[in-house]
Formats: C-alpha cells, sequence, structure tokens
C-alpha cells in the first residue's frame, strides 16, 4: 500500500495527532482508542523506518513533492529513527499507566471524579505532545522544528497543570513562560540563520556551509534556548518543580523524552548543521554538563520528595548529554564514534529508566498518598514489583550493569580514555556513584521496616507492570545493543544526504 | 535460533538454570510455596546436572563457550572451561545445599519470594563470572554480584541491616567503578578484553610503558579486592554479617568473595600474565598484601566473642590463602591457592550452617554462650569441629592439602617467607577455633539448652542439619581423596599442568 | 541606512524590549504581553530579509514564516493566559511566588 518508506514518516505525526481527536470526545472508549492509535501508529512508523534506514540509508521526504529550498522536508535517519522507537515504547508504556492511574476510566469516573479532569485531558494533551516529538525526530527543516518545538512546549505545560494543585498550577506556568522564551530564542536565530543562508533545511545548510559572525551569533541564540528548554545547569530551575508537580505518566515523559526533544534539536545544529565547529563552543557545553551532573546529583541527595528526586537526577543525568559535545570531537575534523554511540545509548537507557523510576514513584505516592521519601518507608515489602522496577531503572542509570546505562557508560569511558580526556573519564565516574548514591536513598528507605507502616491502599497492577516493562527494556538494551548503534552510524556526524 | 540448542551453549543453560527460577520467584505471589521451593530445587538440580556434564566433557577436552555481541566487538562470552568449571562446580554443589538449608532457615518468616529470587539470582550472577570469557563479562557480572547480594544483606529490614548494607555497598560500588575504569582502560591500551591463559599483555608492550601498565594494574587490583576482602578494604565484611546465615554462609563460601579471589586470579592470569606481572613487579606487592591480609585477619579474629564475626575475620584470612597462591610464581603453589578456592568454601559453608543452627535452633550465638553445647547438639559441633580443624590445617581434613601445596610452591618459587607466614597464621587460627572447640566440649552447660519446643529426635531441623553434614563431608573427602583426578585438588593440578591457568 | 535595515534595527530593539520585559517583570500578564512584542520583533527582522532571486520580488520564505509565526504566537499567547488565570485563581496572585505554597494543598 505504502511504497515509498518515508511516508511513515507522516504517519508518525498523524497517528498521535488523529488520537489525540479522538481522545478530545472524552469518553473512555474514545481515550483508549486515541492512546491506542498513537501507540500502534507511532510503534509500526518506528519499526518501519528503521527497516528502511538500514536498508537504503538516510531518507528524505518532501512534503507534498515540495522539496527544499522552499518546500518542507522531512529527514529520517539512524538517529531519528531510535528516538522514534523509544518515543514509541516510553509513550506506550505511559499510556498505559494513563488508562489505571487516573481511576478507571469508567464513564461515571470521568465526568465526576476529581481527577477525572486528569482523566479526560491527559490523552488528548499527551498525544498532542507525541505528535509533536515523533515531528521533531524527523524534521529535516528549520522553522518546522520551531513550530513543533513551539507545540511540544505548550502541551508538555499544559500537562503539568493538569495535577490539582497550587504547586503544580505554578510549575506548569514557569515551564511555559520558560519554553517561550526558550522559543524565541530559537526564532530569532533560525530567523538570523535564513536570512545568511537562504534555506531552512538543515542539510542544504550544511553543505552550503557558514560563513561570518552572523550564523555564529544565530547558532549561540538557538543555543541558549534549547538549552533553557533541555534544563542545562544553570538554566535548570524550572524543571524540578515541573517534573515533581505533574501527574505520574506527565511526569514520565516529561523527563524521559521532552527534554530529549530539545537535545535533538541541539545534535541536529551542532553535528549535523555545524559539524563540530568551533569547539570552544562544544567545550563549554561539556563544562555545563559536568556541573549539572554534580549540582544536580548534590541536590537530589537533599530532596524530601520522592519526585523532586527523580527531577534532579535527570538535571544530572541530562548533563551526560552536554559532556558528549566535546567528546564527539577530539580533534578538529575528527569524530568519535565511540562517544556518540554512547551518548545516544545513554539518552535511550536514561529514557527507559527514568520513565520506569517516575511511573513506579507515581505507584508508590499513590500507595501512600504522600510524595515523601520518609513516607514509603517498608514500601518494598508492600509493592515489590514497583520496588523492583525502581531499583532497575536506578541501577541503568547509575550505569550498573546488566543495563543500556552500563553499556553507555562504557562507551563514553572508552571515548575519554581513548582520547586521553581523563577529566571527563573520572567525572563520568564520580558521576555515576553520585547517582548510586540518591537511588539507594530511596531503596534504602523502601527496604526499611523499622518505621511503622503508614496508611496504605494497594496500586492497580497496571501500574505496577508498565513500570516493570519499561525497566526491564532498559536492561534489555544492555544485552543487545549492536543493531541499534549500527543503526546510529547512519547519517550523523555531518553526514547527512 | 539452532546454535542455542548446541553444546556450546552449555554455559548459557548453567547460568539460565538460576536466572529462570530467579525471575518466575519473582512473580510468583508470597504464599505459593510449593511452587517456589519446586522451582529453587528444580533450578538447584538442573545446574548440578549440567554441570556435571560440563566437567565431564571438559575432562575429555571438550570446548564450551557461548557469545553474544553486545556492542560492535564488545561480546558478553560465556566459557566452559576447566578453571571456569572449578568455581561454577563448587557454586552448584553449595548452592543446592543452601538452597535446601535456607528453606528450613526462613520457614514462616516474612518476604521469602524476595529473598530467594535474589538468592538465585546472586547465584547468577556468580556462575556467570565464574564462566566470564573476558572482562567485560567479568565486570558485567561482577557488578550484577554486588546488586543482586544487597536485599540479602538488608533482608531483615532492621536498622542495624540497612546500616550495613550501606557499608556493604559503599564498598562494593565504589571498587566497582574502579574496576570499569580499570577495564575499559585495558581495553583501550591493549585493543582486547578477552581473557586466555597466560595472559593477554605482549611482555615488550608492557615493558615499553611500564608505568602506566602499574597503574592500570593497580586500578584493576582495586577494583576486585574490595570483595577479595583485602586489608585495609575488608571492613564490610564483619559488618555484612547482620545478614541471615544462608546468606552469610553464600557470601562467604562463594558467592561476593570468591568473586575478589577469582578477579585476583584473572587478573593475575589471564590478563597480564604471570610473568609478566612479575616482571612488572605487581605481582609481588600481591602476594604480600594477602601475606599481610592472612595474619592481620587471624589477629583480629582472636578474642571475638560473638561466632559470626569470628568466623567473618577468619573468611578474611583464608581467602587471602587464594591470592597469595596464584600470585607466586610457581605451578605448585598456584593449585595450593586455586584448590583453597573450593577447600575454603566447603568448611567455611559448614561453619556458618553450624552457627546459623546453633542461633537458630537455641539462640545462641556467642562463643561464651556455648559452654558445653555439644551435648545437646552433637552432629553440629561434630561437623563444626572438623571443618575448624580442617581451617587450622590439620590432615587429613581438606585445608592441610592447601596449606601443603602452598608451603611447596612457596619453596619451589624461592619465598620461605611465605612458609612463615602459613605457620604462623595455622598457629592463630588454632588459637581462635580451639578455644570454641574446648568451650563446647569440656565445660559444663550453665543450664539446660532448651529450644522451647521440646523436639525429640533430631537435635535441629534435618533441612539445616544434613546440609552441614554433606558440607562438612565433602571438606574430609576432599581432604582424603586428594590424589584421584575428580578431587578438587586433581582438577586443580589437571587445570595447572593444562596450562589453563 | 535602507527602509530594510531600518526594520532589521526596529525588529532587533522590539525583540531587546519584549525579552526583558519577559524576563524582568513579575506580573504575569507583562510576561505574555513581553512574548509577543518579541515575537514581533522577530516578524520585522524576518520581513525585512533580503530578496534572493529577483530584488524585487520578495522572498516568499520569510513571509510564509512570518504567518505561520503569528498563528503560534497566538496560540502560545492563548494557552499561557489561560494558564495566568489559573495561577491567579488559585493563588490570588498574578505573580509566581512557589515559596508560599502550602505542600500538595488539594485545590
Amino acid at each position: 500500500m505504502i511504497r515509498d518508506p518515508a511516508h511513515w514518516s507522516v504517519l508518525a505525526v498523524m497517528a498521535p495527532l488523529v488520537g489525540a481527536l479522538v481522545a478530545l470526545r472524552g469518553r473512555p472508549v474514545a481515550l483508549r482508542a486515541g492512546l491506542l492509535l498513537g501507540a500502534l501508529g507511532s510503534g509500526g512508523a518506528a519499526w518501519s523506518l528503521a527497516r528502511a534506514v538500514r536498508a537504503e540509508g538516510p531518507l528524505v521526504y518532501p512534503l507534498a513533492g515540495w522539496g527544499a529550498p522552499l518546500g518542507i522536508e522531512l529527514l529520517v535517519d539512524g538517529f531519528s529513527v531510535v528516538m522514534l522507537a523509544v518515543t514509541a515504547l516510553v509513550g506506550t508504556g505511559a499510556s498505559y499507566y494513563a488508562t489505571a492511574y487516573f481511576g478507571d476510566l469508567s464513564e461515571a469516573s470521568v465526568r465526576e471524579s476529581p481527577a477525572g479532569r486528569g482523566a479526560r485531558y491527559f490523552a488528548p494533551l499527551w498525544l498532542l505532545l507525541w505528535a509533536s516529538l515523533n515531528g521533531i525526530f524527523v524534521s529535516g527543516d528549520l522553522f518546522n522544528l520551531y513550530v513543533l518545538l513551539e507545540i511540544l512546549g505548550l502541551s508538555a505545560a499544559a500537562v503539568v497543570t493538569l495535577a490539582v494543585t497550587s504547586k503544580a498550577t505554578v510549575a506548569g506556568m514557569r515551564y511555559l513562560l520558560v519554553s517561550l522564551a526558550g522559543s524565541l530564542l530559537f526564532l530569532l536565530g533560525v530567523a538570523l540563520l535564513y536570512i545568511a543562508g537562504g534555506t531552512l533545511a538543515i542539510g542544504t545548510l550544511a553543505e552550503a556551509g557558514l560563513e561570518g559572525p552572523l550564523p555564529l551569533v544565530a547558532l549561540a541564540l538557538m543555543t541558549v534556548g534549547l538549552a533553557a528548554k533541555t534544563a542545562l545547569f544553570p538554566l535548570h530551575g524550572w524543571l524540578p518543580p515541573a517534573h515533581a508537580a505533574a501527574p505520574a505518566p506527565g511526569s514520565a515523559v516529561l523527563s524521559a523524552l521532552v527534554v530529549k526533544g530539545s537535545f535533538f534539536i541541539l545534535v541536529r545544529l551542532w553535528v549535523d548543521l555545524h559539524g563540530g565547529g568551533t569547539r570552544e563552543a562544544l567545550l563549554l557545553l561539556g563544562f555545563l554538563g559536568a556541573g549539572a551532573l554534580l549540582w544536580g546529583s548534590l541536590l537530589a541527595l537533599r530532596q524530601r520528595s520522592l519526585k523532586r528526586l527523580i527531577a534532579y537526577s535527570t538535571v544530572a543525568q541530562l548533563g551526560y548529554l552536554f559532556i558528549l559535545f566535546p567528546l564527539l570531537y577530539p580533534v578538529a575534523g575528527g569524530w568519535s564514534a565511540d562517544a556518540w554511540a554512547g551518548g545516544v545509548v545513554h539518552a535511550l537507557a536514561h529514557a527507559l529508566a527514568k520513565a520506569a523510576m517516575f511511573l513506579a514513584a507515581g505507584s508508590m505516592t499513590y500507595a501512600v498518598a504522600r510524595d515523601d521519601i520518609r513516607a514509603i518507608s517498608g514500601i518494598a515489602h508492600r509493592l515489590p514489583m514497583t520496588f523492583f522496577a525502581f531499583g532497575l531503572g536506578g541501577l541503568s542509570l547509575a550505569g550498573i550493569p546488566p543495563s543500556g546505562g552500563f553499556v553507555a557508560k562504557w562507551l563514553l569511558l572508552r571515548a575519554a580514555i581513548e582520547q586521553g580526556a581523563w577529566g571527563w573519564a573520572i567525572l563520568m565516574t564520580a558521576g555515576g556513584l553520585l547517582t548510586l548514591a540518591y537511588v539507594l536513598m530511596v531503596l534504602r528507605h523502601a527496604l526499611d521496616r523499622s518505621e511503622t507502616p503508614p496508611s496504605f491502599r494497594p496500586a492497580p497492577r497496571r501500574l505496577e507492570w508498565a513500570a516493570m516493562a519499561l525497566a526491564l527494556l532498559a536492561v534489555a538494551l544492555g544485552v543487545r545493543a549492536t543493531e541499534l548503534i549500527e543503526l546510529l552510524a547512519i547519517g550523523s556526524g555531518g553526514r547527512l544526504p | 535460533m539452532s546454535y542455542i540448542l548446541a553444546w556450546e551453549a552449555l554455559p548459557l543453560a548453567i547460568v539460565l538454570s538460576s536466572f529462570v527460577p530467579g525471575i518466575a520467584i519473582m512473580f510468583l505471589g508470597e504464599e505459593d510455596r510449593r511452587l517456589r521451593v519446586g522451582l529453587n530445587i528444580a533450578g538447584a538440580t538442573a545446574k548440578l546436572a549440567l554441570v556435571a556434564v560440563m566437567l565431564v566433557g571438559v575432562a575429555a577436552g571438550r570446548e564450551y563457550a557461548w557469545r553474544l555481541e553486545v556492542l560492535p566487538g564488545l561480546e558478553l562470552s560465556l566459557v566452559g572451561d576447566a578453571l571456569a568449571l572449578l568455581f561454577v562446580a563448587l557454586s552448584a554443589v553449595l548452592w543446592f545445599v543452601t538452597t535446601i538449608y535456607a528453606i528450613g532457615y526462613l520457614e514462616g518468616s516474612p518476604n521469602r519470594r524476595r529473598f530467594f529470587a535474589f538468592f538465585s539470582l546472586c547465584v547468577t550472577a556468580t556462575t556467570g563470572l565464574a564462566m566470564a570469557g573476558d572482562l567485560f563479562t567479568f565486570v558485567l557480572f561482577y557488578e550484577a554480584l554486588t546488586w543482586t547480594t544487597y536485599p540479602l544483606v538488608v533482608h531483615r529490614g532492621t536498622p542495624e541491616a540497612i546500616r550495613a548494607g550501606r557499608t556493604y555497598l559503599v564498598y562494593t560500588f565504589a571498587s566497582g567503578a574502579l574496576l570499569v575504569l580499570g577495564a575499559v582502560w585495558f581495553q583501550v591500551e591493549t585493543g582486547t578484553v578477552a581473557f586466555a591463559p597466560g595472559g593477554v599483555l605482549d611482555p615488550e608492550v608492557a615493558a615499553d610503558s611500564a608505568g602506566r601498565f602499574v597503574l592500570l594494574f593497580g586500578v584493576l587490583l582495586a577494583g576486585v579486592s574490595v570483595k577479595a576482602a583485602f586489608f585495609p578494604v575488608h571492613g564490610w565484611l564483619p559488618i555484612a554479617m547482620v545478614a541471615p546465615a544462608p546468606v552469610s554462609a553464600l557470601l562467604h563460601a562463594v558467592a561476593v568473595v570468591k568473586a575478589g579471589a577469582f578477579g585476583v586470579t584473572r587478573l593475575l592470569h589471564s590478563l597480564y600474565g604471570i610473568e609478566v606481572a612479575w616482571q612488572l613487579g605487581v605481582a609481588l606487592p600481591v602476594a604480600l598484601l594477602a601475606a599481610f591480609t592472612i595474619v592481620y585477619g587471624s589477629v583480629r579474629a582472636l578474642g571475638q566473642d560473638d561466632l559470626k564475626r569470628l568466623l567473618a575475620y577468619s573468611t578474611v584470612s583464608q581467602l587471602s590463602y587464594i591470592a597469595l597462591g596464584v600470585a607466586l610464581l610457581a605451578p605448585v603453589a598456584q593449585v595450593g591457592g586455586l584448590v583453597h578456592l573450593v577447600h575454603q568454601g566447603l568448611m567455611k559453608i559448614t561453619l556458618f550452617f553450624c552457627a546459623g543452627m546453633l542461633a537458630e535452633t537455641l539462640g545462641v550465638k556467642k562463643i561464651s554462650e556455648m559452654r558445653g553445647i555439644a551435648q545437646r547438639m552433637p552432629l553440629t559441633m561434630l561437623a563444626f569441629s572438623v571443618a575448624a580443624l580442617g581451617m587450622i590445617g590439620i590432615p587429613p581434613v581438606a585445608g592441610f592439602l592447601s596449606k601443603w601445596y602452598l608451603g611447596m610452591g612457596a619453596i619451589q618459587a624461592g619465598a620461605p617467607w611465605v612458609v612463615g607466614v602459613l605457620l604462623a597464621s595455622s598457629l592463630l587460627n588454632a588459637a581462635y577455633f580451639l578455644p570454641v572447640i574446648r568451650t563446647a566440649y569440656l565445660d559444663d552447660p550453665e543450664g539446660t539448652f532448651d529450644d522451647g519446643t521440646g523436639r525429640r529426635g533430631l537435635e535441629a531441623d534435618w533441612r539445616l542439619l544434613v546440609p552441614a553434614i554433606v558440607t562438612v563431608l565433602l571438606a574430609l573427602g576432599s581432604g582424603v581423596l586428594g590424589g584421584f583426578g575428580w578431587s578438587p585438588l586433581g582438577w586443580t593440578e589437571f587445570i595447572v599442568d593444562r596450562g589453563a591457568l | 541606512m535602507t527602509p530594510l535595515d531600518l526594520y532589521t534595527l526596529a525588529g532587533a530593539v522590539l525583540f531587546a524590549l519584549g525579552f526583558h520585559a519577559l524576563l524582568g517583570r513579575a506580573h504575569l500578564l507583562w510576561k505574555v504581553l513581553g512574548v509577543n512584542v518579541a515575537a514581533g520583533g522577530i516578524f520585522l527582522i524576518l520581513l525585512a530579509a533580503p530578496p534572493r532571486l529577483d530584488p524585487a520580488v520578495a522572498d516568499p520564505v520569510p513571509q510564509a514564516m512570518v504567518l505561520t509565526g503569528i498563528v503560534v504566537a497566538v496560540a502560545a499567547t492563548a494557552v499561557a493566559l489561560g494558564i495566568a488565570l489559573r495561577v491567579t485563581a488559585r493563588t490570588g496572585l498574578p505573580f509566581l511566588d512557589e515559596d508560599h505554597l502550602e505542600e500538595d494543598d488539594p485545590a
């Protein structure tokens, strides 16, 4: 039926979008159907595109047949495909979780329960968010990226405000404003790049080469904007309150996926568009990443709220993604395949593990009706599977095998040691230990039986299973990552078509 | 997928034989006792049978290797060779008896599902580590062993247990991070992570950049030395005693500490090669460190009143025999060191089984409470005494053979000071074990030992007693039948003679 | 100075003003208006983009970008105003002040 495999990239956007429209009907069956449509469409698109990219290399799809420089082009390479795939996996897990988290979605509960607003609006907002994420991963056009980035920011902030607390409303507002500021800087950069290069297609711009100060100013503006959206230290202040206040499935997709959307664009800019130029800028990104790793981890250790701890952990783990930039280009014109594979596998493993942790934390706070690390004392005995899912996710985050995090750490360390960059190697090792420290702080409380058990209501099985499935996927990534890494080598490193 | 069914996949099957029950148990309900016990026993039996098949095969010269590419150029590699089998066979046998012991020991206590799940996963990590064909796989299972053991150490969930678990993790994860760093560095320096008999390091390359390789050795050694409980990073071991008795037994005989000792062996023999290690001057410090730890652990064991603490310090000491033996440049000493991996395991697990029985049956945890206890629990104390005498090195128990070969090898290697260390350690062993035996047999009991159940017949639950008797008989048999090819000693000689170390 | 340069300059000034309001003003309405002013500045810069092929014909791409951008800005403004209203309703103040919030108050 579909001859050109690139058509699938359109489906990746359209399926969740149509799903969102279906879910807007608000009836329980519509909510389920919309989520199912989003999951099936995204999963199918990721799978088919992966096969096509493996067979044919990067795909370019001119929308309506009009290519660059005037038309809008979609671009699918190995990096796009793995991000689509991990989004499909995490998204499906979070959607499944959401069908049980907001009550049983029965007609009456959607209409009347206090969480009814969450039940009714989470699905459409999240599907809109999903569509914009998928769109970002397949866009080869800068302005298109801007529009999708804006939709992503709006729907993400709205998801935060679905939680019925003042905290969530204020955190969502702050998130929205930061996001808008970031988008403005990005749009200004796009405008300047267009004036300098005469096109919006990333591939064409990269071929033309960027000369003079204007493109660098544009890149700098866009980078600051995207760094704010990715919560790069020291622009991370908005993230912990927002991610902690959102409803649990929302927290999972915000921490696992949404920040990766803007990170994805940063990679497109610094790897595909600018090809590792301006090494000082890459080093600066790396230093900020180091700051994020240390500062985020230290603050995570000081939290009393479980979800805030996980949110600070996101700030810290995003640091690794920025340490990636200086490691990618050991020397001018060089390219470290290990760093590339390690960095992206880290992003994927973090997405799976962090989603699992947030979902597990959601089950724990659901069970004890409080978001406090001391309140989950002894929960390991009540919700053993949730405890196990949280533990596996945390271990993957810290790079303890077998897990995707371990494979990523091995690759990143190898890249650093090969380059003689011992500073980065030791920093990443220390970062792993800091991660362990805060993960184990939670596990220790969960195992502690000395305190009297707080009030407890059992969490629905579906909540437990969704977290477990994602945690197991994070582990599986550490057992077999070969195909993924081969896929990643297609198109990356300034070799876009 | 036909290769999965081939003989080469036997190592994978051995790993899975405990992994699958472990995962399955996690998904069972807490009350599915019969199914859980069935899964445990089935897994343990299957592992024993598979290991037996592999033993026969390896003796006949067969090679078993299973590989799965994890990353381009990095494999999960499980190899069933003679050296791996020594450790795997030990784990399989001791897992079986410890499972029975644990079922009896934990009868009726809460959270058995979690306990047995992680118990199986812990053994999975141990067997995987034993059969690791390269450093990558070794590191993977080495770290997995750390986190699978943690829920066992803190099983009771008391503040004391939680604290002990924290200490355990601080030590093991910090060293694990160094091991990962060292492993990646090793790959960058040499281009490989494979284990090979005689090492993979080119002597000339090593000599050219000696400083770097010495430093690298230091990082790797720091990585494995925590689990090997070398002084001064042994501190976690006595604290981890808070775990239930079957866990302590497994930890001290097979799982964690042996992983460290085995890691030292792999580092010296399969990565650097013992000759290159001596040429670089890194083997002698290992031997000296081990020797010091032997004496230090024994001295600390003196005067302990808590039986399990005494046994823990004894482990610190005995464990270093292995490292001392394999660090010496004499095949006979290497045989002595390696065989102690098995001998110490058999003797120490007996001691812990007995200590657990005393605590579980009579609530006796201190040596001062053991006056005349042999009258009440004669079989337990007989097993205890035989194992303790073996630790001291009295023939015909297995420990004697280890010390004999170590001593002979030391003289062969031109390191007569080792004999002095062995003598001093044996005297110290006697000094802390004999008073326990004397208290148990010769002192008059202060009152009657009453467990309150009015139990008649056996002195303890048979599921606790039988494993202890089996292991002590194995320790005795390994000593008496040391001359036969299938004994641990015979097998170790087979390894060393074949150049498979 | 050509008219195009004037547009660009005016755009830059508007962007700076708007962005300053977004970051510097505490009142949420100021912030939302700041976003709109800054976006307007960018649109001016885009409108003033130099022609590419024929000097007499405007480059259609920036025009299309401005149109799309206006739509996006309207949508963003609507969402921002909606959430700002709810902040005001919940906390009684049109400001972002997280320090004085009760823990997990069920609104």
